[in-house]
């Protein structure tokens, strides 16, 4: 590190700025001095954020990006009682393409563990929990949620590759926690189309 | 100062500066020792079981030997979190700030007493929470979400921890409202300042967690407790339940900021001691004054950005979160600036030239140096990786998979475990006048733990992002493990391996140290590093001044939880507890 190579750049350059107020005019009491290379910075990183943050706004709002969030609460005693959809909960077909899961999470199962579906379907899932909390996640997808007692947890999407998508819990629920999984199959004939 | 200025004359006698003696000193580092030994010891612990979670994850399940002891994968995971992230932080944060509040205002505790009740107080806490976690009675992990429940002395535990650390914050106050008498025209140091801030950041966010545990947790914790039946038999009644979401969203109010009492102790090091290690100043102290006070503002309105994936919570406010969590993004930035400005100007002082062949004149031989710069680098991936999960959208690929510990492995892990490490190699052979043992193994455990944490973060966050991997499992005996994992899990083998060797390095240190004979004793005492300005200048009134930031931070907390949390305590259900699941 000790070759005498001459720097194409003058040492003073990594100095702060040159726009340092003179020694006779003192600095005021409420001005906060911020070197020139520093500020630069501060607009590099504003703007960065910005950008990530209107990305985010963008995904939620124009390209219909959802996160769990809707304000639906059920009392987790009363699963089992006559009309209550977790009561037997399963996969319901509400058109050609057109479903709507609905799964119990308990300790260390998901009811049901199976679920089939022709590819090109489009599933709403609900999912709640009896006892303590749960989380689900469908490999390789953006279904990720947490699932509490007391709250359904929603979300939609739609299955155009045929294959066994694992749902895990991932959220800790106990001694066997970790072989509490369920399967999503994407059988290959196709949603007749309309 | 200016003393006289002061018209009463009974203040005039407070006005003087009040001097620190050697017993003042005997007191602080007694009182820092204290604290910092017991977080070491719960980190000794701690340390040696996270080892063996990675490799259970490996399939290598070695909690077998540990039983009857440590019974299941699960207990060891809740000791771990709850001594590395809670105990050792809290102990630690305690300890130094009470040394570097004394030495940066160069005035003896105004109560010393209060300090040391929160030691006992901190203390006893631990020693509750022990004893469920050690007989399995608390297997809940470290955010014992409801409705869980654990025995009733985890919760008053915790409890007591908190609480404690909140009077040690009180100790401090006292101490810094009798210094401002003293010293009407003086700006606060920077030192004491920051450290202040985080004191009161950590005020504020744990009413969170204290809310959540005195009323929806503990009550029916005591009701479930034979023993306290069969003394009170009237609390029986007490087993209400609990309301998961209001539960969580309480939990999370904390939970972050939570991560900013453990990252603002270390950019306090990094600010405003780490230049005067390797020759450099404070390249704009003014601007390290706002940073901590955006912190102050913006540390608590963020804790939705761990409930993206929850129900229950409208999107509009985790986007509001999201907003601020973004925003908080730019102080660290601003950071990061900062202190690699100041490092280099320390560089260069050291005969460092070029664009970047300068940092390898920084202090690298200095084990307290290099821990704290490695710190700094592992926390760069650290911070891209939180970025990511506070965004709305993309954190749904990473949401509780393996990203998770692999990130925060290289937050709390790294910035802040690997830095208070770094401190200690200066502040051990402060405390005990004795020379560091060795300079040798400090710096192999500082290069053992940067590069074995590179391994194990690296391999934890691509098989979350790649293979969703859910965290918090015993992932070595899940049914839906694939051999595609293999080579991330061989990749964290590896990192667990040196940080194994790295966290057996630092317990030697710290031992060899304390324990060393006489004859290591230093010739001339160590100081407390304190990093000068590069334009020492006067400080705007506005960041030092209390009142607008604390009330701004309250105002943005009323915005953005007030409404959110109204509803949820309006419409909340008392949920029963569960059966013991572990």
């Amino acid at each position: 590190m000790s070759e005498p190579r001459q720097e194409p750049v003058p040492e003073t350059r990594h100095e702060p700025g040159g726009d340092a107020p003179p020694a006779s005019d003192a600095p005021s009491q409420e001005t906060l001095h911020v070197d020139r290379f520093e500020a630069a910075w501060m607009r590099i990183a504003a703007a960065v954020l910005a950008i990530f943050f209107i990305s985010i706004l963008v995904s939620a709002f124009a390209s219909g990006f959802q996160v769990p969030g809707v304000y639906q609460r059920i009392d987790p005693t009363k699963l089992y009682e006559p009309g209550s959809p977790f009561a037997d909960p399963g996969l319901r077909e509400l058109a050609p393409g057109k479903y709507e899961a609905y799964i119990r999470a308990q300790i260390w199962s998901f009811t049901p563990n199976e679920i089939r579906i022709p590819a090109g379907s489009e599933v709403t899932f609900y999912t709640t929990s009896q006892d303590v909390q749960h989380g689900i996640k469908i490999q390789g997808t953006n279904i990720n949620m947490m699932i509490l007692p007391g709250q359904v947890s929603t979300l939609k999407a739609k299955f155009d590759t045929p294959g066994t998508y694992d749902f895990v819990c991932h959220e800790y629920c106990g001694q066997l926690h970790h072989t509490m999984y369920g399967q999503l199959i994407v059988e290959a004939e196709q949603v007749a189309a309309q | 100062m200016s003393v006289q200025t002061l018209p009463a004359a009974g203040l005039a006698e407070g006005s003087r500066p009040v001097l620190l003696t050697d017993s003042d000193h005997k007191t602080v580092n007694r009182l820092t020792g204290l604290n910092i030994g017991v977080g070491i010891g719960a980190l000794t612990i701690g340390l040696w079981l996270g080892v063996l979670q990675g490799l259970e994850h490996a399939g290598l399940n070695w909690y077998s030997y540990l039983a009857p002891g440590i019974k299941t994968y699960y207990q060891g995971l809740t000791i771990h979190g709850v001594l590395n992230a809670l105990t050792w932080t809290t102990f630690f944060i305690c300890g130094f700030f009470t040394y570097v509040v004394v030495n940066s205002l160069k005035r003896p505790l105004r109560y010393p007493w209060i300090n040391m009740l929160a030691f006992v107080l901190m203390t006893i806490g631990l020693l509750l929470a022990a004893y469920p976690l050690f007989a399995n009675l608390a297997t809940v992990l470290y955010t014992f979400y409801p409705p869980m429940l654990a025995d009733w002395t985890f919760y008053l535990g915790l409890v007591l921890l908190v609480v404690g650390s909140w009077v040690s914050g009180y100790g401090l106050y006292f101490t810094y409202g009798a210094w401002r008498k003293e010293n009407p025209d003086a700006t606060t140091p920077f030192l004491a300042l920051g450290a202040l801030i985080t004191m009161v950041m950590w005020q504020i966010a744990t009413l969170g967690v204290a809310a959540e545990i005195l009323f929806l947790i503990l009550p029916s914790a005591m009701a479930n407790s034979a023993f306290l039946v069969g003394l009170f038999p009237a609390i029986a009644n007490w087993n209400t339940g609990s309301d998961p979401l209001l539960a969580r969203s309480l939990f999370w109010f904390f939970g972050h900021p939570l991560v900013y009492f453990w990252l603002l102790p270390a950019y306090l090091s990094w600010y405003g001691m780490m230049p005067a290690q390797t020759g450099g100043k404070m390249f704009s102290e003014n601007l390290a004054r706002l940073v901590f006070w955006l912190f102050l503002l913006l540390s608590v309105p963020v804790g939705f950005h761990h409930q993206y994936a929850d129900p229950g919570i409208p999107q509009a406010w985790k986007i509001l979160h999201a907003t601020w969590t973004m925003s908080l993004a730019f102080p660290s930035l601003l950071t990061a600036f900062t202190v690699i400005a100041s490092l280099e100007l320390g560089a260069r002082a050291r005969g460092g030239k070029g664009y970047l062949r300068w940092i390898f004149k920084l202090n690298w031989g200095d084990p307290s140096y290099a821990a704290q710069n490695f710190a700094m680098i592992l926390f760069a991936f650290g911070g891209i990786s939180g970025i990511t999960n506070a965004s709305y959208n993309m954190n749904m690929v990473v949401h509780n998979t393996t990203w998770l510990p692999g990130h925060f492995h290289l937050t709390v892990g790294s910035a802040t475990t690997l830095t208070f490490f770094g401190i200690l190699y200066w502040l051990l052979p402060k405390l005990t006048g004795k020379k560091l043992f060795t300079k040798t193994l400090a710096l192999a455990q500082a290069w053992t733990w940067f590069l074995g944490m590179l391994l194990f973060a690296n391999g934890y966050h691509l098989l979350g992002l790649h293979h969703g991997a859910p965290r918090r499992s015993m992932l070595g005996d899940a049914p839906y493990r694939v051999a595609e994992w293999t080579p991330y899990l061989i990749e964290t083998v590896v990192g667990v391996t040196l940080l194994f060797i790295s966290a057996t390095l630092f317990f030697l240190v710290v031992f060899g140290t304390v324990l060393s004979p006489r004859s290591r004793r230093l010739a001339k005492p160590v100081e407390m590093p304190v990093a000068e300005p590069l334009h020492p200048g006067p400080t705007p009134k506005w960041l030092d001044t209390w009142t607008p930031w604390v009330a701004g931070a309250v105002a943005l907390i009323l915005l953005s939880y007030g409404p959110i949390l109204y509803q949820l305590i309006r419409d909340m259900q008392w949920i029963p507890f569960a059966p013991r699941v572990w």
